[in-house]
């Protein structure tokens, strides 16, 4: 019976309301008093060197204020890589400088190599278009194989385009060649994970203040972690003292990963900012955004997958190319190594498994994580090798995945890459998609359609991923430059009511609604007296933000710790108001008790005395009522899922429509379903996009051909069908006091091979031989696939 | 954007004077004009509005039978007003762009920016319409000279649109997924004597008459009838939405897909 308030309730999101009705605080809505306004010069061409740059007659325009070049950041530092990746022979990966602004080359297009400080936008724009740039172009290196065999070199001090070379794990590498060298079956297949543009609905902004009279700097701008962008800004590019430093992140509408990272836009309006002695705002055009976001995915893959005639998996191998674009963005080196290799033995007991990852620098924009990061393209890869064995097999794809999975008297299963399972039931799951698909009737469906001169088919797949990012030990064992615990800190008002300072950001999640349904029924309060506040540097602790679907499982974690120490306190001022030992306190409902009496006392009671402490044990019990916990995982989480899609196939024409999707997913214990609903939809939303529409396509030139709407498909609401979402009975995760999971990025991981299979399905059923198309699977290519088979 | 000036004449003749000025461009619904200006690809000193002219508004019958539309008649306005009389031109304009799209744009922005991927041409084309200007009339046959370029002179204003009602007609869009421009767009028209096809979206030169279409439908307006023919990929348009080939593919199968829904 699904509850009505409290943790499992579907709340509605109070968030919506000021979004709704238009009264959220986005970066761009904040004027200040005197602000200024910067814009960019960015480089047309891919590739070159920068010979001059002559702002003499803009700095004489109407308006300007301040003009920034390369030579202005040439001593101040570069934004790093937050992971260190070893390649296979030991060496470190190779760590060029990426600077504020393009100094000696450009890079990709868009890679900004001026900018123009003005009194209004129109100035700086006018201002931007007079500085004359002397760029020798040099010859563009896009294609990654061509990159890592070539002379041509995107840094030319690091004399090649091969960030690192990286084997998972490398110890295995020899049993899985000898396994595959030994197998009965091996099915091979190559792919390309498409390179995806994240488009936020809020493109980038970023306000810098500078406060001469106490030197320190305030950062307003769209982030997914503000204290991370703070530090990298303090230690690494600039050198501000962090406690000199406030990073603000308000609304942000919309992250999916690219509002992770610190960009070289922030730093430069923090610099302008002490220049001019004004506030300086940047907001990013949309073409800024499709030009310097940090992209997402773009692998090219051969997998291998040996098996026994029955179906039994003997190994996984991989070789995958992973772009990282013209420079390392702060997770580019993590997401295809840790988030990807580590997941490259799925939902199965496979004995054997060896990923190896070339990470290649070309002349395009930073690729980084997005939504799933890592984990989208190895459950791509995995899942689609598995759908072309079984059908190479004659197999049914739901028995040869079951016939693979971890059982559940397995847990924790240490996977043969690596990771430590701690729950799940990948039967289960499989069960109850069985339950929602009605498969006995897809052949009378298929019939239907073939009667409309259309092909049907179905896809099936099963996902594993890791999240709740991450434990501090671990990861940094893996290369973590960071620790990734979070922090909260609960104070308790003398009126009773709560504020929450947590280091997770909101931007689209609903933690303002869901982490005081926790808090509220913890301590037996309405919810609606909980307020959460997050993004200040000033007001949160120290907290490492919202990404990889780790705010409750990390976060909420930490509330949960953080409250459990506001409890303990207030059963101590409860037993000193009731005259009784602490220990005898019970707590329930918002009420203290004494066993075996009847004297209680309120949670507004105790409140209000913890901050008017006449009569208060002060040797005993400190006045106020407020605590803070960090919380380290001791694991990554691990949601699954088992999910089923038919699509129908135009033969004439190459569409694809969904007609149904079915997502079953074990998130572990659900806070609040309606959101969890939500989450997976936006993430289904954009797992079909990438499957069937989105791709980011770069000419031999560098230049980017899907720079805007025109050319990049972004799915629209007739583009998905209804789906069947399904989340009740999870396994829950065993080391986290909630139980939970994360559902933010499972649908996006999940989806794309469900699509792709289920179009190879419905080509396979008028008898085309057709056994992979690459994403995204446009009219055009599912048509030219037809053609040619 | 740059910035600009901007007039509003309430009559014709006081659109045709204002566009003498130096820098004067005119500015139908704006649809393609606003996005090319934001862009700062253009730089007009002056924009001259045409859709305060209400003699260029509005859908009617002529004695003749023709539907008259003012070129300033939006699309929404066109989806609306024309459905009664020639519901195939009404079912083209309802699919223009999104609602934003319909109430902005116009029949006669559409057909003086001649974009090879807009809808309005293969209607006008597939009409054999008559296209009316501050001085003249011009056959659709000879209106439309390729991508972007018209037969308009410099400063000439489209005014009105007629079409001759065709006895059955139908626009088949296969949508280009991201704009969802016409990928490859067939209008169909039967006349009492003849057939006409005209094919927008695919060709480098912009909208064109299929004539062996023509012809094969004039002897059987009927999908099967296309069963012989093919279209060459020469001259098609290759992008990443579809290769030369793959249009004329879609050419063909929108023309019977149009016949079929006629």
């Amino acid at each position: 019976m699904p509850k009505d308030h409290g943790i499992g309730a579907s709340d509605k999101r109070r968030e919506d309301i000021r979004f709704l009705t238009g009264a959220g605080h986005y970066t761009d809505d904040i004027k200040h008093y005197g602000a200024t306004t910067a814009v960019f010069c960015r480089s047309t061409v891919a590739h070159g060197i920068i010979k001059s740059i002559d702002t003499s007659e803009a700095e004489n325009m109407p308006g300007v204020l301040a003009i920034f070049t390369g030579a202005d950041f040439a001593d101040v530092g570069g934004n790093p890589a937050g992971w260190l990746i070893n390649s296979r022979d030991g060496t470190p990966m190779k760590e060029p400088k990426r600077p504020v602004l393009a100094h000696g080359k450009v890079r990709h297009v868009g890679d900004a190599y001026a900018a123009v400080i003005a009194e209004t936008e129109l100035q700086a724009r006018n201002a931007a278009e007079a500085i004359v740039a002397d760029i020798e172009e040099l010859p563009a290196i896009v294609d990654m194989a061509a990159a890592l065999a070539g002379a041509t070199y995107v840094h030319d001090e690091i004399a090649t385009n091969q960030c690192f070379d990286w084997g998972w794990i490398e110890d295995n590498r020899a049993a899985t060649d000898a396994a595959i060298k030994a197998a009965p079956h091996v099915t091979t297949l190559e792919l390309v994970n498409n390179r995806l543009v994240p488009n936020a609905m809020e493109p980038r902004c970023s306000i810098g203040n500078y406060d001469a009279g106490n030197d320190s700097y305030v950062l307003q701008t769209t982030s997914q972690n503000p204290h991370l962008t703070r530090l990298l800004i303090s230690a690494f590019v600039m050198g501000i003292p962090e406690n000199k430093l406030t990073v603000i992140a308000p609304d942000v509408g919309g992250g999916f990963g690219s509002k992770i990272y610190h960009y070289g836009e922030e730093a430069l309006v923090l610099a302008a900012a002490r220049k001019i002695g004004r506030p300086v705002k940047w907001t990013a055009d949309r073409t800024e955004a499709f030009l310097t976001d940090a992209h997402g995915r773009d692998h090219v893959t051969k997998i291998e997958l040996a098996c026994e005639k029955d179906g039994t998996f003997i190994a996984f191998r991989t070789e995958t190319m992973a772009n990282v674009g013209a420079y390392l963005s702060n997770f580019s080196t993590a997401t295809p190594t840790f988030l990807h290799g580590t997941l490259m033995a799925g939902n199965y007991t496979v004995p054997n498994v060896y990923v190896n990852v070339k990470a290649v620098f070309t002349n395009t924009a930073p690729v980084d994580a997005y939504r799933g990061a890592g984990r989208p393209e190895a459950t791509y890869s995995i899942e689609r090798v598995i759908d072309k064995a079984a059908r190479e097999l004659g197999i049914d794809p739901i028995a040869i995945r079951r016939k693979n999975f971890v059982k559940p008297d397995q847990y924790p299963f240490t996977s043969a890459a690596g990771l430590e399972y701690d729950s799940g039931n990948y039967d289960a799951l499989m069960d109850r998609l069985e339950g929602h698909i009605d498969r006995e009737g897809f052949a009378q469906r298929r019939k239907e359609s073939e009667a409309r001169g259309m092909l049907r088919g179905l896809g099936l797949n099963a996902y594993i991923e890791a999240c709740g990012i991450a434990p501090s030990n671990l990861v940094g064992v893996l290369g973590s430059r960071v620790g990734l615990y979070d922090a909260a800190t609960v104070r308790v008002n003398a009126t009773g009511n709560l504020s929450v300072m947590v280091g997770a950001h909101s931007h689209g999640q609903g933690h303002e609604t869901v982490f005081p349904q926790i808090v509220g029924e913890m301590l037996g309060i309405d919810p609606a007296s909980v307020e959460i506040v997050h993004g200040d540097t000033s007001k949160i602790p120290f907290g490492m933000g919202t990404y990889g679907s780790r705010s409750l499982a990390v976060c909420g974690s930490a509330m949960v710790r953080a409250t459990e120490k506001i409890i303990a306190k207030a059963k101590k001022i409860a037993a000193h108001m009731l005259e009784a030992s602490a220990d005898d306190v019970d707590f329930k409902d918002g009420q203290f008790t004494i066993k075996g009496t009847d004297k209680s006392v309120s949670f507004g009671e105790v409140a209000l005395k913890a901050y008017i402490p006449h009569n208060f044990p002060i040797e005993d019990i400190e006045p106020g009522l407020e605590e803070t916990a960090f919380y380290d995982p001791a694991n990554f989480t691990y949601p699954s899922g088992a999910y089923a899609c038919e699509v129908e196939v135009d033969p004439d024409t190459g569409k694809v429509r969904v007609d149904r999707f079915i997502a079953v997913d074990d998130f572990g214990n659900i806070m609040n379903p309606m959101i969890v609903t939500g989450q997976v939809h936006g993430g289904l939303g954009q797992g079909i996009g990438q499957a069937l529409l989105e791709g980011a396509r770069y000419d031999d030139e560098g230049q980017l051909l899907s720079a805007s709407y025109m050319d990049y498909t972004m799915p629209r609401a007739d583009d998905l069908p209804f789906y069947t979402v399904d989340h009740a009975n999870g396994t829950p995760c065993t080391h986290n006091p909630l139980g939970v999971k994360g559902c933010g990025e499972a649908g996006a991981i999940g989806s794309p091979p469900t699509i792709v299979n289920a179009v190879v399905d419905a080509l396979q059923s008028a008898g085309k031989n057709v056994t992979h198309i690459d994403m995204p699977l446009t009219p055009l290519r599912v048509w030219e696939a037809m053609s040619n088979a | 954007m740059y910035a600009f000036d901007i007039e509003r004449p309430s009559s014709i003749k006081d659109a045709v004077a204002a566009l003498q000025s130096e820098g004067a461009q005119a500015l139908g619904g704006g649809q393609t004009l606003i996005p090319t200006l934001k862009a700062r690809l253009a730089a007009p000193e002056v924009l001259i509005s045409l859709t305060g002219i209400s003699e260029m508004q509005g859908v009617c019958l002529s004695d003749d039978g023709a539907l008259c539309i003012g070129a300033g008649t939006t699309h929404a306005t066109v989806a609306r007003e024309a459905a009664a009389h020639f519901p195939g031109l009404a079912q083209l304009a309802s699919h223009i762009g999104d609602p934003a799209v319909r109430n902005r744009g116009t029949l006669g922005g559409s057909l003086a920016n001649n974009d090879p991927a807009a809808c309005y041409p293969a209607a006008v084309l597939g009409t054999g319409a008559v296209i009316i200007t501050d001085k003249r009339q011009i056959a659709a046959d000879e209106y439309f000279q390729g991508m972007f370029t018209t037969a308009l002179d410099e400063g000439e204003i489209i005014t009105e649109v007629r079409f001759p009602i065709p006895q059955k007609s139908h626009y088949m869009k296969f949508v280009q997924p991201a704009s969802r421009f016409a990928l490859v767009g067939v209008f169909v028209a039967q006349y009492a004597d003849h057939v006409r096809v005209a094919v927008t979206g695919a060709s480098e030169e912009g909208v064109f008459r299929w004539h062996e279409a023509e012809t094969a439908l004039g002897a059987d307006f009927s999908a099967k009838a296309l069963d012989g023919l093919s279209v060459a990929a020469d001259n098609m348009i290759g992008d990443l939405h579809g290769s030369p080939e793959y249009r004329a593919h879609l050419v063909k199968v929108m023309t019977g897909r149009a016949v079929a829904a006629a």
